[in-house]
């Protein structure tokens, strides 16, 4: 049994939590004691004895009931004889692109959700932009309340056609469509009986069976000390290993590599996982790596197998999106942090603002706001050994840290060198 | 499935033996809080796989209620001892003494509440900068919501509204001085992963999540175990029933369920079977109020 992490990417009525609320009943995930919770907060919303309101099973805190508003990014976990399901359930309003990118940062899967009646609206775009920069490997655009439509194929048919020019443009890759009624469960678990015109499968099918081996870099191997363990007592006094995730591909006992951004050339002696000893290693396990040489090699450095990909460098073109109630200028000074590898920075240009409605470029006047994605160029006090986001996207990313305030304030994608 | 590839358990795994690396290297003074629970026991087994060979760098914390099951205390001690790890306990009783605390009353009084007091005086006794915890976000609704590093000012407390984005996999654990980090490694289990791994890896459990005969009272339908820390009444009549448990909290706020399997295999059957969540069949505290979690969590609790 393997895992998928999937996001649902929707506007506020598109019928998001139903869907979720819908996935988790029909897959029978929902229990006993939340269904009788639920079927008494259904009551007071004066629904009918026995009729129950989905969407009330991913209502969060009172904070956001009382206001009305969803906060944040909230986890789901349900999971079938084939596969478990982690859902990143993320707010759907205006302010969506600092929750949705948290939410959508570890996706291998997003659910687009479009309502039928309105087909493909501005929010759609700019989930979809979204979808496109973090390079979402699966997209499922979901059309919802078929039954509000006569379960129309039409209607369907020429939602598929404005999307696949959304689509065509973002360059998204592997895109299915599935037309469904989340509130009826018209294809959500079961194939509808309304909709005899749609071949293909329902939408946990799809979950279910979409391929997510090849969204592991297994080519090009790279790998980052988190801590270095050396209990230093008299069994283990020369042992000295690194420990770390591997951030992708394969590494092998005796494998030649090279340790950046110092650039020493050393050979793996040896490899574990959790105090065994093993003949290979590959992402996202994490292990412990020994090398043949003496190097003198701290938290943060980099163990790799030199490709033609690999960039070393103190400056760096990057996306930044901006998720700081405070705005940013050229000059700022952050620290800068790819996954252990912290760094003191500074924001030396910020080259235009991405249109997240049109992907057009435009000028930036008067710092960078949140939710909004700026191309800039970082320098760093430091060499930073990465890949481009598009390339290897589990070394091609960072976050911003406010020095003062210590907030995470910005995604960082690297991006080509000149691009 | 390639050779390359790692199971939903693999994943998992190696995700909480990457969070504890990044405690270990990014905080001064983490501290595991260590309940006895079945959670809190797949917590040092994971530390102890992330940093093996050597031992697990940091102490393990016992915030004691005085109310606990004296096999998962017995389990404790040989657990710390057998890891090799420093364990500190502080008592609730001994924060009641000094601070004058009002005893909670009532037929289940439960010191849940109180040991927030004695946590937020360990941490600073210590000056622990991380507290690593054993919740899952499958628990309960505010826990859904709550990030893997989880902020904390000064009071301990929770702004569900100020939560740092947690990006990709990368922990940010800066912080000011007073505040601490309350970090959760295995945020992304649910109940069935964490019995799952048990069962692959072989973990040992206190006797007590087994069926054993214990003398019980039903009490709203749930049942409790008889003890000191509860006041029988009349009306309440002691059955000896056999039982297990499918949480380890305290005597007071703990129901038992009714259950033979005496055998993981048969432990698993029945959570598969059984479709009552964890907390809504066990945890006594819980049903007070539906935002009971989130207020505590805010005062501080974990």
């Amino acid at each position: 049994m393997d895992l998928l992490r999937f996001i649902t990417a929707g506007s506020v009525d598109d019928g998001k939590s139903t869907l979720i609320g819908r996935l988790m009943y029909d897959s029978k995930n929902i229990l006993i004691d939340q269904l009788e919770q639920l079927e008494k907060q259904s009551r007071n919303k004066n629904k009918q004895a026995g009729e129950i309101d989905l969407a009330l099973l991913t209502d969060g805190l009172r904070a956001e009931r009382e206001q009305g508003i969803t906060i944040d990014v909230a986890y789901r976990y349900f999971s079938t004889p084939k596969r478990k399901f982690i859902i990143a359930d993320a707010p759907g309003h205006v302010q969506y692109t600092r929750n949705m990118i948290t939410g959508a940062s570890n996706a291998n899967l997003i659910i687009i959700l479009i309502d039928a009646r309105q087909g493909v609206v501005e929010q759609t775009r700019r989930h979809s932009i979204i979808a496109s920069l973090l390079k979402i490997p699966h997209v499922v655009v979901a059309i919802n309340k078929m039954d509000l439509v006569e379960f129309s194929q039409d209607v369907f048919n020429n939602i598929v056609i404005d999307y696949t020019k959304v689509a065509q443009q973002l360059d998204l890759q592997d895109i299915t469509y599935v037309p469904i009624s989340a509130l009826l469960g018209d294809n959500i678990v079961d194939r509808s009986k309304h909709m005899d015109w749609y071949e293909g499968d329902s939408l946990l099918d799809l979950l279910e069976e979409v391929e997510i081996e090849n969204d592991i870099n297994l080519t090009n191997s790279r790998f980052q000390v988190q801590f270095v363990i050396r209990p230093q007592t008299d069994d283990l006094h020369d042992y000295r290993g690194y420990a770390g995730k591997v951030t992708s591909g394969v590494y092998k006992k005796g494998d030649k590599v090279k340790v950046l951004p110092q650039g020493i050339d050393t050979t793996i002696s040896k490899l574990e996982i959790a105090g065994k000893e093993v003949e290979e290693v590959f992402a996202p396990q994490s292990v412990v790596i020994h090398l043949a040489d003496d190097i003198d090699i701290s938290r943060g450095d980099s163990i790799v197998k030199p490709d033609n990909h690999l960039i070393v460098s103190n400056e760096a073109s990057v996306l930044l999106c901006w998720m700081d109630e405070k705005p940013l200028q050229a000059g700022n000074k952050y620290y800068l942090q790819q996954n252990s590898r912290l760094v003191r920075s500074v924001i030396k240009s910020i080259d235009y603002k991405i249109d997240v409605n049109t992907l057009s470029h435009q000028p930036v006047e008067g710092g960078v706001k949140l939710n909004e994605v700026v191309k800039a160029t970082i320098k760093a006090a430091s060499p930073l050994v990465y890949d481009s986001y598009n390339r290897i996207s589990a070394n091609g990313s960072a976050i911003l840290i406010d020095e003062t305030s210590n907030s995470t304030v910005a995604a960082v994608l690297f991006q080509e060198p000149g691009s | 499935m390639s050779h390359y590839q790692l199971d939903y358990l693999e994943q998992l795994e190696a995700e909480s033996i990457h969070i504890f690396r990044e405690i270990a290297a990014q905080f001064e003074r983490p501290a595991l809080l260590f309940s006895g629970g079945k959670d809190s026991i797949t917590l040092v087994h994971l530390a102890r796989k992330a940093f093996a060979p050597g031992k697990i760098p940091f102490p393990l914390v016992h915030i004691d209620t005085g109310h606990n099951f004296q096999e998962a205390l017995d389990f404790r001690d040989a657990l710390a001892n057998e890891v090799g790890a420093t364990l500190v306990v502080r008592k609730v009783e001994d924060t009641i003494k000094q601070k004058s605390l009002t005893e909670p009353k009532g037929k289940f009084a439960s010191r849940n509440w109180l040991q927030t007091y004695t946590l937020l005086d360990t941490i600073e006794e210590f000056k622990f900068d991380a507290c690593i915890g054993g919740a899952r976000r499958d628990e309960e609704k505010a826990r859904a919501k709550e990030r893997i590093f989880s902020v904390r000012d000064e009071f301990g407390q929770w702004n569900p509204k100020l939560q740092r984005p947690e990006i990709w996999n990368i922990y940010n654990g800066r912080i000011h001085k007073g505040e601490n980090v309350r970090i959760f490694p295995i945020s992304n289990w649910t109940e069935l992963d964490i019995w799952n791994y048990i069962r692959k890896e072989k973990i040992d459990l206190p006797s007590i999540y087994f069926a054993h005969d214990r003398k019980v009272i039903k009490h709203d339908g749930q049942l409790v175990a008889v003890s000191d820390f509860i006041s029988l009444d009349d009306t309440d009549e002691i059955l000896v029933k056999t039982v297990r448990y499918r949480t380890v909290g305290d005597m007071t706020c703990t129901a038992a369920v009714e259950s033979s399997a005496s055998t993981l295999d048969q432990v698993i059957d029945e959570i598969i079977a059984t479709r009552i969540s964890e907390r809504g069949e066990t945890r006594i505290d819980d049903r007070v109020t539906e935002a009971a979690m989130e207020d505590r969590k805010k005062n501080g609790y974990f």
